[in-house]
C-alpha cells in the first residue's frame, strides 16, 4: 500500500509520457491528482483495511510529521493540477509532453522525500525532486529561463551535496562513539544521547546548509528570485510549496535528532539566526521591487525563514510553524497563479507596463491583493493566526528579542510588498498594445478561488481532523530525549 | 584499515592539481575521470570481502565515473562546439596555490578533528577535505558551465572518500541511488549547456547575467 503512493504518480508520469495528444494530455493531471489525493487520504486516517504504513524493512515509515507534510503535498498538487488544463491551452504552441509527466515525477519523488525514514533514501529522493524540476523551469525555453535553469540546478545540487556530506557526518557520529553506524532515523534518535557530540554540530551545521538551499534560506536564497521569476507559475507554487516543505521536513527530522542528542539550543540558535536573517534579506530585497514574480521569490525566502524561525523558538510555536507551513504553501498557490494570470494578460511582470489589473482581469486582480493581504498577515486569513501564534510563543517563552525583531520584519514586509502589489493591481491599465486574448475564465480563476477558500477557512476554523494531525505532529518533534 | 590506500590517495590529491593546472578542458575532464574510477576501486581495497553486492557497485560506479559521464561530456563539448581552454577567472598559478594552501589546512585541520581511533593516520579524511575544497574552487573560479559541472564531480569525489569510512552503515540501495542521481544531474546539466551554447553561441557562464537585482 506504501508503495503504491510512489508507484501510481510514477505510473501516471510514465502514462501521460506516452499519450501522444498535446492537447488531451494535461486532463491527465487532474484525474492523478485526484488518485493521489485519495490514497493519501486513505493512508492517513486509515480508511478501510488497517494498511500498513512502513515498507522496505521500515525505511519508509508514514509518522505524524509525514502526515501533515504528505497530506498538504497531495492536497497541493491537486488544486495545482486543476489549473493547469487551463493555462496549458493558452500555451498550445508549447509541447507539454516533458512539462506534464516531470510534474508526475516531481509528485512521485515528493511523497517518497515525506515517507523516508532513511537519510540516505531522503537524499536520493530530495536531490531527484530538483533534477525533475529542471525542465519544468526551463519550459518557455529563452535565454532567461535557461539561466535560471542552470542557477537553480547548479546550487541546489551543491547544496545537495553538502547534505549529503552532512548525512555522512551523521553516521559517523555514532561510528565515533562505537555504536553501529546507521542512518535510520529511529535509529538515530534512539542512539541520539550517545552520539559524539562534535560531528553531531557538524553534521546539523552541514545539513542545514544543504538542505537550508533548497528551502531557500538566506543567505542560500540566490537561485531562488531566478527560478520563481522565471518558472510558470504553476512550477513556482509546486515548488514554493512543495519541494520547499519537503527540504523542511529535512531539517525537521535532523532537528529532531539533535534534540534527542540534548544537542537542541545548538539547533535551536542557528535556526533563530537564519529565520530572522532570511526575513531581513527579504525585506530589503522586497522594497521597490519591479518585478511582480521576483517579489513572490523573496516573500517565499521570508516565509522559509519564519519556518525556521518557529522552530528554534520552539514550544507553542512549532506548532505554529507546522501550520504555517500549510498557509504559507496554499497562499502562495493563490499568489503564483494569479501573478501568472496577469503576466499573461500584459506579457509583461514589471510594475513598469502592469498596471490596473483589477480592471482588466478583475478575478485575478482581487485575488493578487486578497493573496497579498493574507500573506502579509492580515486577519482573518490563515497565516494571521500562525503568526500569530509563533509571536504568543515567543513572547510566552521570554524571547522578547526574537518576538520582536519578527514583528519588526512582518511590518517592513507589509510595507515593501504592498507597494509593488498596489501599483499592479491599482491605477489605469495602459491601452491594450496587443491583443494575447487572456481574460479571466473559469479554468484558470475556479483552482485559485479554491486555494483561497482553503487559505479564508484556515484562518476562521481549523478542522478537527487536521489540528490532531498537527498536535501529533508538534507533539512527535518535542519528544523529550 | 590497509595501507596500500596511501599511496593511491597521493595519486588522487595529485589528480585534483592536474585538474586545477591543465589548460584543456579534455584534460581537466581525463583527471576528474581517472580519479573517479580511482576511487571507485577503493571498497574493494578497504573491505576485499564485501561479496558479490559491493563488487557490483564497484563495477558500477567505474563504468559512470570512469567511462559514461566523461565520454558523455567530451560527447557535450563536441556537440555545443566549446572552444578547449578553460579561461579560468584567476590564472592557473593562483588556482594551484589556492588548491595547495587548501589541502594543507585540510591537513592540519584533520589532526585536529575527533576521529575514532582506527582512523587517525589515515590520509583518507584529509584527502577528502582537499577534494571538497578543490571542487568548490573550481566551481567558483572557472567561467565556463562545463568546468562548473566538473567542480561538482570534484566535489562529490571528495565526499565520496569520506564515505569509505562508513561502508557498512551507507547501503547498497543508496550508494547506488547517489551515483544514479550524480549521472541523471550530470546528464541533465549536459542538455542544459548544449542549450547554453545555441542560445548564447557560447558556454561561458558570464553570459549567465541578466537575472540580477
Amino acid at each position: 500500500m506504501i508503495y503504491l503512493l510512489i508507484l501510481f504518480p510514477l505510473m501516471m508520469a510514465a502514462v501521460t509520457f506516452a499519450l501522444p495528444s498535446n492537447r488531451w494530455r494535461p486532463w491527465l493531471l487532474p484525474v492523478g491528482a485526484l488518485g493521489h489525493l485519495s490514497l493519501v487520504v486513505m493512508m492517513i486516517f486509515r480508511l478501510g483495511e488497517p494498511a500498513t504504513v512502513s515498507g522496505l524493512g521500515g525505511w519508509l515509515l508514514l509518522d505524524a510529521l509525514g502526515k501533515v507534510v504528505l497530506g498538504f503535498l497531495s492536497v497541493l498538487f491537486f488544486l495545482c493540477a486543476l489549473y493547469a488544463p487551463g493555462y496549458l491551452t493558452y500555451r498550445a504552441d508549447r509541447p507539454n509532453r516533458v512539462f506534464c509527466a516531470n510534474l508526475f515525477m516531481a509528485l512521485a519523488m515528493m511523497t517518497l522525500v515525506a515517507l523516508s525514514h532513511h537519510l540516505g533514501l531522503m537524499w536520493v529522493a530530495m536531490e531527484a525532486t530538483t533534477l525533475v524540476s529542471a525542465p519544468s523551469i526551463y519550459f518557455n525555453h529563452n535565454a532567461r529561463s535557461l539561466e535560471a535553469t542552470w542557477k537553480f540546478l547548479l546550487i541546489g545540487s551543491v547544496g545537495i551535496a553538502l547534505a549529503l556530506f552532512g548525512s555522512f557526518f551523521l553516521a559517523y557520529a555514532s561510528l565515533r562513539s562505537g555504536l553501529e553506524s546507521t542512518l535510520l532515523f529511529d535509529q538515530l534518535i534512539d542512539v541520539a544521547p550517545k552520539l559524539s557530540p562534535q560531528w553531531l554540530h557538524a553534521a546539523f551545521v552541514l545539513l542545514f546548509i544543504g538542505y537550508g538551499t533548497k528551502m531557500g534560506l538566506a543567505p542560500m536564497h540566490t537561485w531562488k528570485p531566478d527560478a520563481y521569476g522565471e518558472a510558470p507559475g504553476i512550477v513556482g507554487t509546486l515548488l514554493a510549496g512543495g519541494v520547499t516543505s519537503c527540504a523542511f521536513l529535512a531539517i525537521l527530522r535532523v532537528y529532531q535528532i539533535c534534540r534527542a542528542g540534548a544537542e537542541a539550543e545548538f539547533a535551536r540558535q542557528i535556526m533563530i539566526f537564519i529565520g530572522l536573517l532570511s526575513m531581513a534579506v527579504a525585506a530589503v530585497f522586497m522594497a521597490r521591487q519591479r518585478d511582480f514574480k521576483r517579489m513572490l521569490a523573496y516573500s517565499s525566502v521570508e516565509h522559509m525563514g519564519i519556518l525556521v524561525l518557529g522552530i528554534g523558538i520552539g514550544g507553542l510555536a512549532v506548532y505554529g510553524a507546522l501550520l504555517h507551513l500549510i498557509n504559507n504553501g496554499l497562499t502562495k498557490g493563490v499568489l503564483f497563479l494569479s501573478a501568472g494570470n496577469i503576466h499573461r494578460a500584459y506579457g509583461s511582470k514589471l510594475t513598469d507596463d502592469v498596471r490596473g489589473a483589477i480592471q482588466r482581469v478583475p478575478l485575478s486582480g482581487a485575488l493578487f491583493l486578497a493573496g497579498f493581504l493574507a500573506i502579509t498577515g492580515s486577519p482573518p486569513f490563515g497565516p494571521f493566526v500562525s503568526e500569530f501564534t509563533i509571536m504568543n510563543a515567543a513572547v510566552g517563552s521570554g524571547q522578547f528579542l526574537a518576538g520582536g525583531l519578527f514583528l519588526l520584519l512582518l511590518g517592513i514586509v507589509f510595507i515593501g510588498m504592498g507597494s509593488t502589489v498596489l501599483s499592479v493591481v491599482q491605477g489605469e491599465a495602459p491601452s491594450q498594445k496587443q491583443k494575447n486574448g487572456f481574460r479571466d475564465n473559469i479554468s484558470t480563476g475556479a483552482p485559485i478561488l479554491l486555494f483561497m477558500a482553503l487559505v479564508l477557512l484556515l484562518g476562521l476554523y481549523i478542522p478537527p481532523p487536521l489540528e490532531s494531525l498537527l498536535r501529533e505532529a508538534a507533539a512527535f518533534l518535542e519528544v523529550k530525549p | 584499515m590497509v595501507q596500500i590506500l596511501d599511496p593511491l590517495l597521493i595519486v588522487a590529491l595529485a589528480l585534483n592539481f592536474v585538474a586545477l593546472g591543465v589548460s584543456r578542458i579534455r584534460g581537466v575532464i581525463n583527471a576528474v575521470a581517472l580519479q573517479g574510477a580511482l576511487l571507485g576501486t577503493f571498497p574493494l581495497l578497504v573491505h576485499p570481502d564485501i561479496g558479490a553486492r559491493g563488487v557490483l557497485l564497484v563495477v558500477v560506479t567505474l563504468v559512470l565515473k570512469g567511462l559514461v559521464i566523461p565520454a558523455f561530456l567530451v560527447h557535450a563539448m563536441r556537440e555545443a562546439n566549446i572552444q578547449h581552454e578553460v579561461r579560468p577567472v584567476i590564472n592557473y598559478m593562483s588556482s594551484l596555490l589556492l588548491g595547495a594552501i587548501g589541502t594543507g589546512l585540510a591537513m592540519v585541520f584533520s589532526n585536529t578533528l575527533p576521529l575514532a581511533d582506527q582512523h587517525r593516520d589515515l590520509l583518507l579524511v584529509p584527502a577528502s577535505l582537499a577534494t571538497v575544497w578543490t571542487g568548490f574552487l573550481m566551481l567558483t573560479t572557472r567561467r565556463k558551465a562545463i568546468m562548473q559541472v566538473l567542480g561538482y564531480l570534484l566535489l562529490e569525489n571528495g565526499i565520496f572518500l569520506f564515505g569509505l569510512l562508513l561502508l557498512e552503515a551507507m547501503p547498497f540501495l543508496v550508494e547506488v541511488g547517489v551515483l544514479l542521481d550524480l549521472f541523471t544531474g550530470v546528464f541533465v546539466m549536459g542538455i542544459i549547456i548544449h542549450d547554453i551554447s545555441r542560445e548564447f553561441a557560447s558556454i561561458s557562464t558570464e553570459h549567465l547575467t541578466e537575472l540580477k537585482e
